[in-house]
């Protein structure tokens, strides 16, 4: 995703001048191609993520269109009442990119997971919030997000992450993606365990459970009619979410259900408090409750619970 | 017309539509404003500032970013003597329905270019404002006023690294030295005086000035009182020694005016001080926004 990512933002920084590639001391070797390249449309603010939000505020006064992009947990706690009053109050034109989703820094421990960043964006006002699910989706998130007049959250994974599209395919901010077809249940999902949840659909499949998937890629504005329809078609949802389960996509989903006064038998999975442990991201998020078996299991008691 | 009239006079003439403003409302910073108000009359009202009120985002205009957006009232009063608002919407202060609050809020109010009231916002903002247009090989300046107990927000001297890393030659921070904060003076709270050796130290150029000298406070924001002169690579700092609550004397130096409206009696010796009179006071009524809907 990290790759993608910087693919995308060196096109666009070859094809405007005034797009910036901000950090916050991280990316190391990432960045090197596009600071070899592009050096002046290159910032490091130093290890000070408010400022260097407040400052992408001010130069997006200016037409600038700064990516300001760092870990996830220090752009959305770190900063946050900077995104809140310098970017979100003023609906400046700033990107800001939060690496890392989940637990997917799975050696680095609580510090540096993401895992409340949904939680305590979700509320602002003038912000879009993307949660790409694969490289290529990543790439569509990013030129949205160029093309978008205002502030826009991507919360991006690392480096590891499969591609879940065979093709390409349309997309359009605010608009959930059915990825695969079912009756039964509806799991609802955003960011890179979609690919988990793939996975998960295939296994119920052949224990006779026939799940469609669903994949939530904007997390604000949020796509209510697909929640709804994909609910009312099956009767049973299952929000699967690699964040915390308070605050997050399944808040959303409940949120939806709930003022919609929709019947449907719900369950979410996420993470709880802090994640525990160290290790391979795949063993932590299983290691945490978020493995394939779990979602089949939560799936079924559901379905036949 | 207001450009005929003495820098004095002008500068008076913010202070006492300050009191009426806040008397009409109820409440809003008093004191603090009035520490930074001829600050404030020098960047409007001097040829100092680059600016068309006709035309307040106008391309080429030099940007004043008003960090401690508590001081707001005399900036209301400074753009609408310049012409960027009315009277009427001026006297709206802190009414339902106006734009006009007791913190600065940019989009909806001409002239004011950020939404501050959160200390430590403005001077990285104004940072990015001042790259962006050292980018873009630009000329206008960016000064940003910074309240002195704004100075103990972590954020401030991010700022002021990046500033200094980044040669922002073309960014003048003013520091209202007034020597107190909102319960005390600072160096009861926080021991972080000597400002301008704390901005040297962070490579900026800084000058300590008289904050409420008209000739002093003009030189230092055209730059004229620096070590090094034009063009250096280093950005400025203004360390404007200032009085809290300057212009009515039992406001000047006392804590608790830091968000206080005087009662009848205090009320008379203002206005007094101030050269009004009652029937002044009456002008605001008239003008005010629920009498104007």
């Amino acid at each position: 995703m990290r790759s993608a990512y910087l693919e995308t933002l060196y096109e666009l920084a070859g094809k405007d001048k005034n797009v910036y590639a901000i950090i916050s001391d991280n990316g190391a070797i990432v960045y090197d191609k596009y600071r070899q390249d592009f050096p002046d449309q290159f910032i490091n603010a130093g290890i000070s993520e408010a400022n260097m939000v407040a400052m992408a505020a001010g130069m997006a006064e200016r037409g600038k269109i700064p990516f300001a992009y760092t870990i996830g947990a220090f752009l959305a706690y770190r900063a946050y009442e900077f995104i809140l009053n310098d970017v979100c109050m003023m609906n400046k034109n700033v990107k800001m990119v939060g690496i890392g989703e989940g637990c997917s820094y799975s050696l680095l421990g609580a510090s540096h997971h993401t895992i409340f960043d949904l939680a305590v964006l979700r509320p602002l006002p003038n912000l879009t919030i993307l949660s790409p699910a694969s490289p290529m989706e990543v790439k569509k998130s990013v030129q949205a997000a160029y093309k978008i007049n205002g502030p826009v959250y991507i919360r991006i994974g690392t480096n590891r992450e499969p591609e879940i599209y065979d093709t390409d395919y349309d997309f359009a901010v605010g608009k959930g993606i059915k990825l695969r077809q079912g009756t039964d249940i509806a799991l609802i999902t955003t960011g890179s365990i979609a690919y988990d949840v793939l996975k998960a659909a295939d296994e119920l499949e052949k224990q006779g459970i026939s799940a469609c998937v669903i994949n939530i890629h904007t997390i604000k504005p949020f796509d209510e009619d697909i929640v709804i329809r994909s609910c009312v078609e099956t009767g049973n949802v299952c929000v699967v979410e690699e964040h915390s389960v308070i605050g997050g996509l399944g808040s959303a989903v409940a949120e939806v259900v709930a003022r919609n006064n929709i019947y449907v038998k719900f369950t979410g999975i996420g993470l709880y408090d802090f994640v525990h442990g160290y290790g391979k991201h795949d063993e932590l998020k299983k290691d945490n409750g978020l493995g394939i078996d779990a979602i089949v299991d939560a799936c079924k008691m559901v379905v036949r619970g | 017309m207001i450009k005929e009239m003495p820098i004095e006079s002008i500068a008076l003439k913010i202070r006492q539509e300050i009191l009426k403003m806040a008397m009409g409302a109820g409440g809003g910073h008093i004191a603090p404003s009035y520490s930074m108000t001829d600050i404030v009359t020098e960047l409007y009202f001097d040829n100092v500032l680059k600016y068309d009120a006709a035309n307040p985002k106008w391309d080429g205009r030099d940007y004043f970013i008003l960090s401690k957006g508590h001081g707001v009232l005399a900036l209301y009063v400074a753009l609408s003597i310049a012409g960027f608002f009315s009277k009427e919407q001026l006297y709206s202060f802190g009414k339902i329905g106006s734009d006009l609050g007791s913190l600065a809020r940019a989009n909806s109010v001409p002239g004011i270019e950020a939404s501050t009231g959160s200390l430590g916002h403005g001077l990285s903002y104004a940072c990015g404002i001042a790259l962006a247009l050292k980018k873009d090989n630009l000329t206008n300046k960016v000064y940003v006023l910074l309240g002195d107990g704004e100075c103990e927000e972590g954020s401030i001297w991010e700022a002021v690294m990046f500033a200094a890393h980044n040669k922002l030659n073309n960014l003048t921070v003013i520091v209202d030295y007034n020597k107190l904060q909102a319960m005390d003076s600072i160096k009861n709270i926080m021991s972080i005086e000597n400002f301008s050796d704390r901005f040297r130290s962070f490579g900026f150029d800084a000058v300590d000035i008289d904050g409420h000298d008209y000739a002093e406070i003009r030189s230092a924001l055209l730059g004229d009182t620096f070590i090094s002169p034009e063009p250096i690579d280093k950005p400025k700092a203004i360390i404007a020694h200032t009085v809290k609550g300057k212009g009515i004397s039992f406001m000047e130096n006392v804590p608790i005016w830091h968000y206080r409206i005087p009662n009848d009696d205090e009320l008379k010796i203002a206005l007094q001080e101030l050269k009004m009179t009652k029937e002044d006071l009456g002008d605001y009524e008239r003008l005010s926004y629920r009498n104007v809907i």
